[in-house]
C-alpha cells in the first residue's frame, strides 16, 4: 500500500515554486520583439459612438497600430459567444445581444473595450491610448437589477425588448399552487444576492503570438479552460483554425469562474499579433479587472415556502431576476438557470418546486459563474427562507431541517427540478456539525454575550451542490453547446516515472499533488516520480477545463479509466516477461505477480521493458502509454452543514465571527489537507459575500463605486476565527473514485450561515453584505432585540 | 504613471529650492497618496523631490513639555516610539492604527498633516492636542492650520519640517474604520490639558477635521465616558458615501467619543 496516495496528507508539490516566486505566470512569459496592448475603455455605461479619432494616438511615438470595432469587423473577427441556450417559457429562444470585440456604435457599460494601441512599449501604449478621441452620444443608463425591465428603461440592446434575455422557468406551476393552497403556514422572503467582483490575485494577461513562417498563433491566457478558449476562438471568433492555435494556460493565480470566460482582452491580441506582425502582451491593471472581469451573483428575489402545521414543506415557489450584465458572457445564461433552479430542493423532501428567472441585461459588466456559479444562490434562497420559516413557526431551526431531510435510506432521491441524487447522510453532518459547534451550550454563551451589551446569534446553513460537471447527454439536453467529459492520459517513461497529462487545469486547486496521489495508489508510483501537466492545448489531450468542482470528479475518473488500460497493457508485458497466462498475472501495490507463484515484476520493470522490446512477440505493442476520456453518469452531490455563531456590537453594528463550524460530505477524500484549505478559502470568499463585498453600480450614472480595493472591500485573515472543518463520507456510487468535489461548497454553503446567525443575534431581517452600519440601521429599525 | 524627473536633495534649502524652481515639481514624503495617484494617471508631477535623503526632517524628540516629531518620521516609527507612548500614549495608538503593515512603514507624518485627507487619522490628534506645525519658513497652530478638504495653510512649495505635540495631561483615540481603506469613517481623538479637553473628530466632516465644543465642555466638568454619551453631533455638514450615512457617521462620534474617553483614561 502507499503510504503518499488516496488519504494521505502528502503537502502540495506545486508550493515550493508558488512559495519561492518561482512560478510561471503568463506576465512573466516574454516573447522576443513583444509589443504591449493598452485598451480605451469607455468612461460611459451606455452611449452611442458617434466618431473614433485616432489620427493622434497613431502617430504618438512607438505606436504600431489602433485598432477600432470596424477594423475588427473588416478583418471579419466575430463577436464573442454564449454557449448555452436558454428557451423561454413561451417556447422562444434566448436573445443574445451582439458580442463584439472592440465597440461598435455603442458602449454598454463602464470599461467596454472601444479601441486597442498596440506600441512598443507599455508606457508608450498608455500614452497614445489617452490620445484616441471617442465622440459619444450620451444615452439613458439602466444599471439596477429590479428595475431593468421596468417600462420606460433604455435599451442595452436596441433589438431586445425590455432589457429581457429569457424568461425562463423550471418545475411544475400548477402542482406548486395546488401545495400552496393546502398549506398552513407560507413563508415569504425577498432576497438580494449581492454582486460580486472576483479578484482572482493574479489579474487576467495574455500574450497573443503570430508565426508567419508556420501561419499559426499561439496564445498565453490566464485560462482555466484552454482546449474551451480554442475551440470557442477558432470556432466562433474565427481566429484560426483550431490546428493553427495553441492555447497554453499556465501557472495561473486563482479564477474563481473569472477565467473561464472567452474575453475581448485575449481575442484582440492574437488577432492584433497578426496585425503588427509582432507578439502583443497585456496584463489588466487592477482597475481594469474591477471594469472588466465577469463579475457574480447579482440576483433579485422573492421566495415562499408552503408548510404544514407540524413544518413539512409542502411547495416552494421562487421567482428571480438574475442580471446577466451588458454582454452575454460565455456560460452567462445557464448560471442562473440550470445552475441554479435544480439546487432550490436542498437537502430536503419538497414535493412541488416552481421557479421562474427572468435573466436581464443592464448597463453593467457581464456577469458569469464566480465560485459556485448558480448554487450558492439557490443553497441562499432555501436555507434563508428554512430557517425564517423555523423562527415564524417556533421550531428549532435544527429541528425543522430534521423534519424535511431525505433520509440516507431514500436514494436515489428524484427532486421536482431534475436532479436524482445519488447519496448522502443529511442529518449525520447536521449532528457532527452541532456537536462542534456546542449547540447546547448556546442559550448560556447568548445569556452570558448579553451581560457584556453584546448580541449573540447562530446560524445553520445545510446546503447541497450539484458538482463533478457534468454528464454530456443531461447538459446537452439542457441547452449547453459543449459536451462536459473530461481526459486524461498517462504516460511511462523507460525509467520508470510517470507524466500525467490532464484536459483539467490547475489555477490554485493542488492537481499535481491530488492526481499524483491517485495515481501513486492506482499504480503503485511514488507521488514525487509523478509529473502532472496541465494548461496547454499542444500537450494534453482535448479537455473541459476545471470548474464546477469537476476536476477529481470528472478529470480523476478518466485517469482511474487510463490507469486501468495502463495495468491491462502492464498485464500483457508482465505476462510475456514471467512466461506465464495473461489471466494468471495479477496487479497490486505497482507489482505485478503470477498467481500461485513468488515470481513478480515491478510497474518500473514493466514499463522498462515496454521500452526496451528486444524480444517481444510480434502481438505485443511496444511502450506504455494510455488515454482516457470519461463521461460522467451523474452530477455529484456535495452536501453537508455549516454553522455560524456571531457576536454583534449594539453600538456599532459590528459583527463578529466568533465560532465557525463545517462539517461535509465530499465522499472520498484524496488529500485531507488540500481539501480542508479549499473549505477554509471557501468559506473566507461566503463570509465575504456575507459581511463585505458588494460591488455597486451608481443608479443614475452606471459608474462603478467600486473600483478600487479603497471602496471594495474584500475579506481579510482577522474577519475570521480558526475554522472547526470535519468531514462526513458517503462514498460517490457514480464515479470509480467514490469522489464529489470540495472546491465551491464552503463559498455555496457560507452566506446563509452567517446571515442567518446576524439576523438571530439583532432579531431583524436584513440584506448582504452586513455591514455595520445595515446591521445598525436594522437594529435602529427596532424590530426587536435578539430572540430569546 | 507618466515620466518625470526625480530629485533627492540632501538637506532642507536644496528640497525648497528644487520646488520653488519648478511648479510642476512635487514633494515626495512617505508617497501614499502620490504614486497612487500618480499610478492612476491621475497625477503627472514633472519632477519628484524626494525629502527621504533628509536628516534634518527625521527623528522624534522630548523637548520641554512637547513631543516633536520630524515630518519625515514613519507611523510605524512612531507607533513603536517610547518618547511617544510614555509621554501621548494616544497617539502611538493612533499611529499604529493608520492603514496597514506596508503604509505605516512608508507613509509619513509630515506627508499625512499636508495632504490633510478628510478621512486621514494625524488631523485629529494634532487639532485635539494643539500641536504646532513647523515649517521651513514659520510655525502655524492647529487651530489655524487645517482649513478645508486637502487645503491647509500652507503656501506653495512650503514644507512641513516638524511637528510640535503639547504633552497632555491624558490623550485617548478611538477609530473606527473604513473597513475596505482602513482610513477613518470617524475618529475622536480626545486630549485633556492644564487648559481643558479638546475633542476633534476626522472622517466624519465634510469640510474635514473639526472640534466637538459640546464634548470638550461636557469632558471639563466630568471626563467620563458616559459625559459625552448623551452628545449627538448633527449629520448636517457630515460626509455621506457608500460605506457610511452622515447619519451613522453621527452616531459613531458619539460612540468613538466615549471610547476614546475611556482609552485616555
Amino acid at each position: 500500500m502507499s503510504t503518499d496516495g488516496i488519504g494521505a496528507r502528502v503537502r502540495r508539490k506545486e508550493d515550493y515554486r508558488f512559495l519561492t516566486g518561482n512560478g510561471h505566470y503568463v506576465d512573466d512569459i516574454n516573447r522576443p520583439g513583444q509589443a504591449y496592448a493598452a485598451f480605451v475603455r469607455s468612461p460611459l455605461a451606455h452611449a452611442r459612438i458617434r466618431s473614433i479619432d485616432t489620427g493622434a494616438a497613431s502617430a504618438a511615438p512607438g505606436v504600431l497600430a489602433v485598432l477600432t470595432g470596424d477594423d475588427a469587423k473588416a478583418d471579419g473577427i466575430g463577436g464573442l459567444i454564449c454557449g448555452w441556450m436558454i428557451t423561454s417559457k413561451d417556447g422562444s429562444p434566448m436573445k443574445a445581444g451582439g458580442h463584439p470585440v472592440l465597440a461598435q456604435d455603442k458602449v454598454r457599460y463602464v470599461g467596454d473595450h472601444v479601441a486597442v494601441v498596440v506600441a512598443e512599449t507599455l508606457d508608450q501604449a498608455r500614452d497614445a491610448a489617452e490620445l484616441v478621441d471617442v465622440d459619444y452620444e450620451e444615452l439613458g443608463v439602466v444599471a439596477s437589477t429590479a428595475t431593468a425591465r421596468a417600462a420606460g428603461q433604455p435599451a442595452v440592446h436596441d433589438e431586445i425588448s425590455d432589457n429581457t434575455c429569457y424568461e425562463w422557468e423550471l418545475g411544475d406551476k400548477a402542482a406548486t399552487d395546488v401545495a400552496f393552497s393546502g398549506a398552513a403556514h407560507v413563508t415569504r422572503l425577498d432576497i438580494v444576492n449581492n454582486r460580486l467582483i472576483p479578484n482572482a490575485m493574479e489579474p487576467r494577461a495574455a500574450i497573443g503570438d503570430y508565426d508567419r513562417g508556420s501561419d499559426s498563433f499561439t496564445l498565453y491566457t490566464t485560462s482555466q479552460n484552454p482546449h474551451v478558449h480554442r475551440l470557442v476562438l477558432s470556432a466562433f471568433v474565427g481566429i484560426a483554425p483550431e490546428h493553427k492555435l495553441r492555447v497554453v494556460a499556465p501557472d495561473v493565480g486563482g479564477g474563481f469562474g473569472s477565467k473561464i470566460f472567452i474575453y475581448a482582452e485575449e481575442t484582440v491580441c492574437l488577432w492584433a499579433s497578426k496585425r503588427v506582425r509582432r507578439p502583443v502582451k497585456w496584463t489588466a491593471e487592477r482597475a481594469e479587472s474591477f471594469l472588466s472581469d465577469a463579475h457574480g451573483r447579482d440576483h433579485v428575489t422573492k421566495a415562499e415556502l408552503a408548510m404544514d402545521a407540524n413544518g413539512k414543506f409542502l411547495g416552494l415557489r421562487v421567482h428571480t431576476i438574475a442580471n446577466l450584465g451588458a454582454y452575454l458572457s460565455t456560460f452567462a445564461s445557464c448560471v442562473p438557470t440550470y445552475l441554479y433552479a435544480p439546487l432550490l430542493s436542498g437537502q430536503y423532501k419538497i414535493p412541488a418546486i416552481y421557479a421562474e428567472v427572468d435573466g436581464v441585461y443592464t448597463n453593467t459588466a457581464p456577469v458569469d459563474a464566480y465560485r459556485g456559479a448558480g448554487r450558492p444562490e439557490a443553497t441562499y434562497v432555501v436555507e434563508r427562507i428554512v430557517e425564517t420559516a423555523a423562527r415564524e413557526m417556533g421550531i428549532d431551526p435544527a429541528e425543522l431541517r430534521r423534519r424535511n431531510f431525505i433520509g440516507p435510506d431514500e436514494y436515489p432521491y428524484q427532486t421536482p427540478v431534475i436532479m436524482t441524487y445519488d447519496c448522502g447522510d443529511y442529518n449525520a453532518s447536521l449532528t457532527k456539525a452541532m456537536e462542534l459547534a456546542d449547540y447546547g451550550g448556546l442559550a448560556a454563551r447568548k445569556a452570558e454575550a448579553r451581560a457584556r451589551a453584546k448580541l449573540r446569534g447562530v446560524g445553520f446553513s445545510c446546503y447541497i451542490e450539484a458538482c463533478g460537471i457534468a454528464p454530456s447527454a443531461a447538459v446537452g439536453s439542457l441547452g449547453a453547446g459543449v459536451g462536459l467529459w473530461e481526459s486524461g492520459s498517462i504516460r511511462f517513461n523507460p525509467t520508470g516515472n510517470v507524466i500525467v497529462n490532464t484536459g483539467s487545469h490547475s489555477h490554485g486547486q493542488g492537481h499535481e499533488t491530488t492526481f499524483a496521489q491517485l495515481i501513486s495508489s492506482h499504480l503503485g508510483v511514488p507521488t514525487d516520480q509523478v509529473e502532472v501537466v496541465h494548461g496547454d492545448t499542444d500537450k494534453t489531450p482535448f479537455g473541459m477545463g476545471t470548474y464546477g468542482s469537476r476536476s477529481l470528479a470528472v478529470g480523476g475518473s478518466a485517469l482511474v479509466k487510463a490507469a486501468e488500460k495502463i495495468v491491462a497493457k502492464g498485464r500483457k508485458i508482465a505476462a510475456h516477461l514471467m512466461e506465464a497466462s495473461e489471466a494468471d498475472i495479477e496487479f497490486k501495490d505497482g507489482k505485478f505477480t503470477v498467481a500461485g507463484t513468488d515470481k513478480e515484476k515491478s510497474i518500473q520493470e514493466v514499463a522498462f521493458a515496454a521500452y526496451v522490446p528486444h524480444n517481444f512477440p510480434p502481438d505485443l505493442e511496444p511502450g506504455l502509454e494510455e488515454n482516457a476520456f470519461y463521461d460522467p453518469l451523474n452530477f455529484t452531490f456535495p452536501a453537508g452543514t455549516q454553522i455560524c455563531e456571531v457576536e454583534v456590537d449594539p453600538d456599532t453594528g459590528v459583527v463578529e465571527i466568533v465560532n465557525f463550524v463545517a462539517v461535509d460530505d465530499f465522499g472520498v477524500v484524496i488529500n485531507p489537507m488540500i481539501v480542508e484549505g479549499q473549505v477554509h478559502g471557501g468559506i473566507v470568499q461566503g463570509v465575504g459575500q456575507a459581511l463585505c463585498e458588494a460591488a455597486v453600480y451608481d443608479e443614475g450614472t452606471g459608474q462603478l463605486l467600486t473600483g478600487s480595493y479603497m471602496d471594495y472591500r474584500m475579506p481579510r485573515a482577522d474577519d475570521v476565527p480558526s475554522f472547526k472543518v470535519d468531514m462526513t463520507v458517503t462514498p460517490n456510487p457514480s464515479n470509480p473514485l467514490g469522489v464529489k468535489g470540495c472546491g465551491e461548497a464552503g463559498a455555496i454553503a457560507a452566506p446563509a450561515a452567517v446571515m442567518n446567525a446576524v439576523i438571530d443575534a439583532i432579531g431583524a431581517d436584513l440584506q448582504m453584505p452586513a455591514t455595520a452600519e445595515r446591521v445598525w440601521q436594522a437594529l435602529q429599525a427596532g424590530t426587536k432585540m435578539a430572540a430569546e | 504613471m507618466h515620466a518625470f524627473e526625480y530629485q533627492r536633495p540632501a538637506s532642507l534649502t536644496e528640497a525648497v529650492a528644487a520646488l520653488g524652481a519648478n511648479e510642476e515639481a512635487k514633494a515626495l514624503a512617505g508617497g501614499m497618496t502620490l504614486l497612487a495617484t500618480m499610478k492612476q494617471r491621475l497625477a503627472s508631477p514633472s519632477d519628484l523631490i524626494d525629502l527621504s535623503g533628509i536628516a534634518e526632517l527625521k527623528g522624534i524628540r522630548r523637548e520641554g513639555d512637547a513631543v516633536v516629531i520630524g515630518a519625515m518620521t514613519t507611523h510605524a516609527e512612531v507607533h513603536a516610539s517610547s518618547e511617544v507612548a510614555d509621554a501621548i500614549p494616544g497617539l502611538a495608538t493612533l499611529a499604529g492604527l493608520i492603514g496597514d503593515a506596508q503604509v505605516r512603514n512608508c507613509g509619513t507624518i509630515g506627508g499625512s498633516v499636508a495632504n490633510n485627507d478628510p478621512a486621514a487619522d494625524y488631523p485629529a490628534a494634532v487639532l485635539a492636542l494643539g500641536a504646532t506645525v513647523h515649517t521651513d519658513r514659520r510655525t502655524i497652530s492647529a487651530d489655524d492650520y487645517f482649513t478645508g478638504l486637502f487645503e491647509t495653510a500652507l503656501e506653495e512649495g512650503e514644507l512641513i519640517t516638524k511637528i510640535a505635540f503639547p504633552i497632555p495631561q491624558s490623550a485617548g483615540y478611538a477609530k473606527f474604520a473604513n473597513p475596505a481603506s482602513r482610513y477613518a469613517i470617524v475618529g475622536v481623538f480626545v486630549a485633556r490639558t492644564s487648559d481643558g479637553v479638546r475633542v476633534a473628530v476626522t472622517g466624519a466632516g465634510a469640510g474635514g477635521v473639526f472640534r466637538v465644543p459640546e464634548m470638550e465642555t461636557a469632558l471639563s466638568g466630568s471626563f467620563t465616558p458616559d459625559a459625552v454619551a448623551g452628545i449627538a453631533v448633527s449629520p448636517g455638514g457630515l460626509n455621506a458615501d457608500i460605506h457610511a450615512s452622515a447619519e451613522y457617521r453621527a452616531h459613531l462620534v458619539s460612540v468613538m467619543a466615549k471610547r476614546a474617553v475611556a482609552a485616555a483614561g
